[in-house]
């Protein structure tokens, strides 16, 4: 039985479980697979702690919780400071360097991306940095295939809106750097 | 037994609560009341969408009491009535739960718990309302209540709750919790005509003096308004016509006793739970979302040697005390996992402590479900 763990976390607002709900539709809808996602938030609107954990499995997922999650995806400093020492032995991170500036030196699978100014600069969505995040994911690790990813994210954005979170989603991917 | 006349279906991944809104569709639900409340807020709101292009109704009350109060009236006005809500909404409920035993109106109610008491922590699940939805109004009588542990069983148990509401004529209460009410999961909603539905059975002689509307331990058709039968119902001691009787001793015993007997004389039919500890030297006793981690503890357990099985209780009132006492006469240990202070505990030990060794575990913080290496911690204590 394979049984990834995935912890994502930022601030209110940054689109964290929005991330995290996209992962596991890619999962369960397009690769076949099982997904069990959970969230939580703190009760501001923006600014405040937001997180989401994702289990992919194979089979249907007996326990529902992450403890020590195998992949971290960080969009803040806090998502470090909350987080990042409960990431499994060998467990790699993938921060977002516009809002991170220090991480531990127990953490050693390091993947960095400009996930904020990508999405601020280049393509003129600043709310996009979540799936320039999922971009740079897809390229680190196996989770979920490319394919499904893209789809889900396509069925999950406003309409009107695929073809920018499209640009934001391979930036990420193209630009990921590290371990 | 009828067919559903809607499914939504397909393989989803998606909320518990939506899961249950869907389920209520799916169960005929063409009504209901509530009033937001965190974690219970997306089944109203995806409800007050939805409901309409059913034919349904989406009441928005004032509160939590005339919620309750609405779908008494709508059940009695013919829908199939749901109103949904977390601990503090259920507390208000209380009374008009009664009311609804008392008038043997069937009617679901969904309880998304958190974390109290009070207002405790809205977003954080925790099984601390198990007994107060059992006990909490006053008088003596029997509840039904389902545990489900996942999303899809968020849906196949909101669709279980309307049949057994309909078939014996009670409230019944689906006891889900603000972890998989927020939980994303698949979920397989079937076509509709693969999900069955039992039908309310109504009367046709319009004089109630010449039918049996209450009391009845077989269920009695319920004389729903609007189909001009005529019809009394009151809260107070009644008759087995509804009529009001307040000095015959008999009446008074039939009034508080026949309801419950309608339930515990169904017990076999209601009760539904399942085992998987043949030859084990312990079982983890548990209910709702817990058994999720009991069932990953046992798999630790069992790899390493240790023979450790599961009961989980998915009705848990009527309370499974069959189950319970099986579970004794077979196995040395019963370890009971709750999430809260052990409210089924003293419940599970008054039916297993003459014949097993029963011990309780909380989770290391109360809100979030055991972590199984906990429990494996424990059942090695036990076995030591």
């Amino acid at each position: 039985m394979t049984r990834t763990e995935l912890t994502i976390a930022g601030l209110g607002g940054q689109g964290s479980i929005l991330a995290g709900m996209m992962l596991g539709k890619a999962a369960v809808a397009y690769d076949g697979k099982f997904a069990t996602h959970t969230q939580a938030y703190s009760s501001e609107l923006r600014g405040g702690f937001a997180a989401a954990w994702v289990i992919i499995a194979d089979e249907p997922v007996e326990y529902p919780r992450v403890i020590h999650p195998d992949i971290l995806v960080a969009q803040a400093q806090d998502s470090i400071d909350r987080f990042a020492s409960s990431l499994k032995p060998g467990g790699i991170l993938i921060m977002d360097t516009d809002m991170i500036s220090n991480i531990p030196e127990s953490v050693n699978g390091v993947f960095r991306i400009p996930a904020t100014s990508i999405a601020r600069n280049e393509v003129n969505e600043p709310v996009t940095a979540n799936i320039v995040m999922l971009g740079a994911l897809c390229k680190c690790t196996d989770l979920v295939s490319r394919i499904a990813l893209e789809a889900a994210i396509q069925e999950m954005v406003p309409k009107g809106k695929t073809e920018k979170n499209m640009d934001a989603f391979r930036l990420g991917y193209e630009r990921v750097k590290g371990a | 037994m009828i067919k559903a006349r809607t499914a939504l279906a397909g393989t989803h991944f998606d909320m518990g609560n939506w899961a249950c809104a869907e389920g209520a569709i799916a169960a005929g639900c063409n009504f209901v009341a509530g009033y937001p409340i965190t974690p219970a807020s997306e089944v109203a709101n995806y409800m007050a969408k939805r409901l309409p292009q059913v034919g349904g109704i989406f009441l928005q009350t004032e509160d939590e009491i005339a919620a309750i109060c609405s779908v008494i009236g709508a059940s009695w006005a013919g829908c199939r009535a749901l109103t949904v809500t977390s601990g503090p909404g259920i507390s208000l409920m209380q009374e008009n739960i009664g009311f609804a035993v008392s008038t043997e109106t069937p009617i679901v109610i969904i309880d998304v718990q958190r974390l109290g008491p009070s207002t405790g922590v809205p977003s954080i699940g925790m099984a601390g309302d198990i007994v107060q939805v059992a006990r909490g109004s006053h008088g003596d009588y029997q509840i039904i209540a389902l545990c489900p542990e996942s999303p899809q069983e968020m849906f196949d148990l909101t669709i279980r709750a309307f049949n057994i509401a309909e078939t014996y004529r009670v409230p019944v209460f689906l006891m889900a919790d603000g972890f998989i009410g927020h939980m994303r999961e698949q979920i397989i909603i079937p076509p509709a005509d693969q999900i069955d539905l039992v039908e309310r059975r109504v009367p046709t002689v319009a004089d109630p003096m010449k039918r049996q509307d209450f009391l009845d331990i077989g269920v009695a058709p319920m004389p729903v308004f609007g189909k001009g039968l005529q019809a009394h119902v009151t809260s107070s001691c009644h008759d087995e016509h509804g009529m009001r009787n307040l000095t015959e001793p008999a009446v008074m015993h039939r009034y508080v006793m026949n309801p419950i007997q309608k339930i515990l004389t169904h017990r076999d039919q209601i009760v539904e739970v399942r085992e998987d500890y043949v030859n084990a030297d312990l079982v983890l006793v548990t209910y709702g979302t817990v058994s999720r981690s009991a069932r990953a503890a046992a798999r630790l357990a069992r790899n390493q040697g240790l023979r450790v099985g599961t009961l989980r209780l998915i009705t848990c009132w009527p309370f499974p005390e069959e189950a319970i006492r099986k579970a004794a006469s077979r196995v040395n240990n019963l370890l009971v996992l709750e999430n809260n202070s052990g409210q089924l505990y003293p419940y599970i030990r008054a039916e297993a402590a003459h014949a097993s060794r029963v011990e309780f575990l909380g989770p290391q913080f109360l809100g979030q479900i055991h972590d199984p290496n906990a429990i494996l911690e424990k059942v090695k204590e036990m076995l030591a």
